[in-house]
């Protein structure tokens, strides 16, 4: 492990080296979000992920916002654990019936100011479930959403994208309250 | 060992019953209810293993395993009266797919011992509205309960567990699921079958080559319209692309679960390099939409080979190093060794499939099982473990990791040429057909079972998740463990709420 260790001292981290499609846009996207996040939020934007009954292919991709290539946790924003250490909501899926009052709670809880993402096609209006008696279709019928991240679903860039959107919206996007 | 009478078993029900035509490939018959009675006796003596329980309007359908000889049938009971003899209550594996039944199709299965709804939470159009669940109890001195979910702290699926624990120790857990039902089998009824193949693609989005690729084999087996032979060396190309994706992600997943996070890092940076070469080579990270009925959508990528070519080199030379540290770090085995434990005969009764199964001596794989092209013509191991504990588990999907790195190199290597995709019969068959496919995802065995209408659009379409029969086995392993360890074991089996809920 040791070893292992001095040679990650010594190797280049592998979001620069990464020579991938799309890793220029990257590194400019990076140094954007950066920026506003310090200027906006203190270097700190905490993230409550809500799956509304998502396929879990969403779940897949926010994950990959955690690893190494795109690691966000460098730009100060981190995926916390309890909505009432959250400034955002990161919504996925077509809102099931089953889920609706879960994910409203879940708002409820959070302390404003905050914000709304819905992410996904799913989240965005119900996406290939859009229809469906068992669900409510779309993140926008349950709550009021700031900013949508279409996709199906949407890359780690995508959402890395929606992220920066929402930082350069926040100065003119009131937040939001609780609905009651 | 599986019973030695069990093909005879299946030929009795077989024999005394009405085959219905137009089924394939495997035989489906209408069973009368003295035989339903039989088959519920041959489940709960294990001489036939349950591999698919659904309903539809008037009818119950049960897919059912011969474990010695590996003959697969559809044995089919007409419920004209809304009701059917409980398979449940002698054979515990149909419990929630009765349950299930029930909420979805109304029928109403006589003597089973669980007549708590399942799917249905009481929120869809029409129910009652949400009453209390009535967890099953636990008594005791000093027991207390835990609830947790549906909305977890991770970034994981909605379900909702019901830990009774003394002190730390976990007493009893009960999940509660149905919180991602989507109605994706309503939605299904009546689809076309472009519409239909992205629907079941997205029942499970982690293993959504898969579910492609049983339902397109599905639609194929019930049109008789077989796929180009590049089709199917593709399909298992991006099969195992998920395959070693999901692996890699989830291995490290476990280990950062025991806060481990230095191989959650490494083992998280393949899995993008996985996700990477797939994008390369077939346009999507996670190749949804690639598979459809009668081949595949896209042609591999001109540099979809080079990407994968290089990708499995990086595997193959970083790979070894994190195993060892796995391996040799002895507070991570503390955490993984001799917790989580499933037995064989669980494992046995309620047929489970993919590692769950396979690291507690169900050498089941259904690609070598119930062979499909092109694993028929390629080389590769079904590592088998016998352990039942989370660090089996882990190591079971590190060998099929191994195993998948050999596969892709023999799949780019012997790739045929020609067409990529078949026409399928313009304006349908003319009269309803149906089909059956069974599919081994990174999870297990993906089954999907179709109805084509004379015009081709799907009349009823069944998905069933391998979760069915790994999700009751979970609560089974944590018992007796600690409650700290339940993400551990919770990872370990990786079950897929929504794959499940449907």
């Amino acid at each position: 492990m040791r070893k292992r260790l001095f040679q990650n001292i010594l190797t280049r981290p592998v979001t620069i080296d990464a020579p991938a499609p799309g890793e220029a846009e990257l590194a400019a996207v990076a140094a954007a979000l950066q920026e506003r996040a310090r200027r906006c939020l203190g270097r700190s934007l905490a993230i409550r992920e809500v799956d509304a009954g998502s396929c879990n292919g969403c779940e897949l991709e926010i994950h990959a916002l955690n690893n190494a290539v795109y690691d966000l946790e460098r730009f100060g924003i981190r995926f916390v654990a309890s909505p009432r250490h959250a400034d955002v909501l990161l919504v996925t899926g077509p809102v099931t019936r089953n889920m609706e009052e879960a994910l409203r709670r879940t708002c409820d809880a959070t302390p404003a100011p905050k914000w709304v993402v819905a992410v996904g096609d799913c989240g965005v209006d119900g996406g290939v479930f859009r229809g469906s008696a068992a669900c409510v279709g779309g993140v926008s019928a349950v709550l009021p959403v700031d900013l949508r991240i279409p996709g199906c679903p949407p890359t780690p860039l995508d959402l890395l994208k929606g992220l920066l959107a929402l930082l350069e919206g926040q100065a003119t996007v009131k937040p939001r309250a609780a609905p009651r | 060992m599986s019973p030695p009478d069990s093909a005879e078993a299946l030929d009795t029900l077989l024999a005394g019953a009405r085959a219905l035509a137009d089924h394939a490939p495997y035989p489906r018959v209408l069973l009368a209810p003295a035989a339903w009675e039989r088959l519920a006796g041959e489940l709960a003596a294990g001489t036939l293993d349950l591999l698919a329980f659904f309903g539809e309007a008037g009818a119950v359908h049960a897919v059912v395993r011969a474990p010695g000889s590996g003959r697969i049938a559809v044995l089919s009971l007409a419920c004209p009266e809304g009701r059917f003899p409980s398979l449940g209550r002698v054979h515990a594996p149909a419990i929630r797919l009765e349950r299930a039944i029930r909420d979805l199709h109304g029928l109403v299965p006589e003597g089973a011992a669980d007549a708590r709804p399942w799917l249905d939470h009481g929120r869809w159009p029409g129910s009652a509205g949400p009453v209390a669940y009535p967890f099953l109890a636990a008594e005791g001195d000093n027991l207390h309960q835990i609830p947790v979910g549906p909305v977890h702290a991770g970034i994981i699926e909605p379900g909702h567990f019901r830990f009774f624990a003394s002190g730390e120790t976990v007493v009893r857990l009960e999940a509660r699921l149905g919180y991602a039902h989507k109605g994706t089998e309503a939605l299904l009824a009546g689809a076309d079958l472009v519409r239909a193949a992205r629907l079941v693609g997205r029942v499970s989005g982690d293993a959504t080559v898969a579910y492609g690729i049983a339902f397109a084999r599905a639609v194929e087996a019930a049109l008789r319209v077989p796929p180009p032979p590049r089709a199917d060396w593709l399909r298992a190309l991006m099969a195992e692309l998920e395959r070693i994706a999901n692996h890699l992600g989830d291995i490290g997943a476990i280990c950062n679960d025991a806060s481990f996070t230095l191989l959650h890092a490494h083992l998280g940076i393949l899995r993008e390099r996985t996700l990477q070469a797939s994008a390369a080579a077939f346009g999507h990270r996670l190749m949804m939409d690639r598979v459809v009925p009668g081949g595949v959508a896209v042609d591999l990528a001109v540099e979809g080979a080079a990407a994968i070519g290089r990708l499995i080199r990086q595997v193959q030379a970083e790979l070894p190093e994190l195993i060892d540290l796995y391996d040799n770090t002895a507070s991570l085995q503390d955490r993984t060794v001799a917790t989580g434990i499933v037995g064989a005969a669980l494992v046995r009764r309620f047929a489970a499939g993919g590692f769950v199964g396979r690291a507690s001596g169900r050498a089941f794989d259904a690609r070598r099982r119930v062979p499909y092209p092109p694993y028929d013509a390629l080389r590769f191991d079904v590592p088998v473990l016998n352990e039942g504990d989370v660090n089996a588990r882990v190591w079971v999907r590190i060998r099929e990791v191994q195993a998948s790195l050999g596969l892709l190199e023999q799949i780019l290597a012997g790739l045929p040429g020609g067409a990529t995709r078949h026409a399928l019969p313009e304006g349908g068959p003319g009269a309803a057909r149906e089909g059956l496919a069974i599919v081994e995802s990174f999870r297990g065995d993906v089954l999907v079972w179709v109805r084509i209408g004379a015009d081709g659009r799907v009349v009823r379409c069944h998905p069933r998740d391998p979760s069915w029969f790994q999700w009751p086995l979970l609560e089974a392993a944590v018992e007796g463990n600690i409650v700290a360890d339940f993400p551990l074991c919770n990872k370990s089996f990786n079950c897929s709420y929504s794959g499940h809920d449907l």
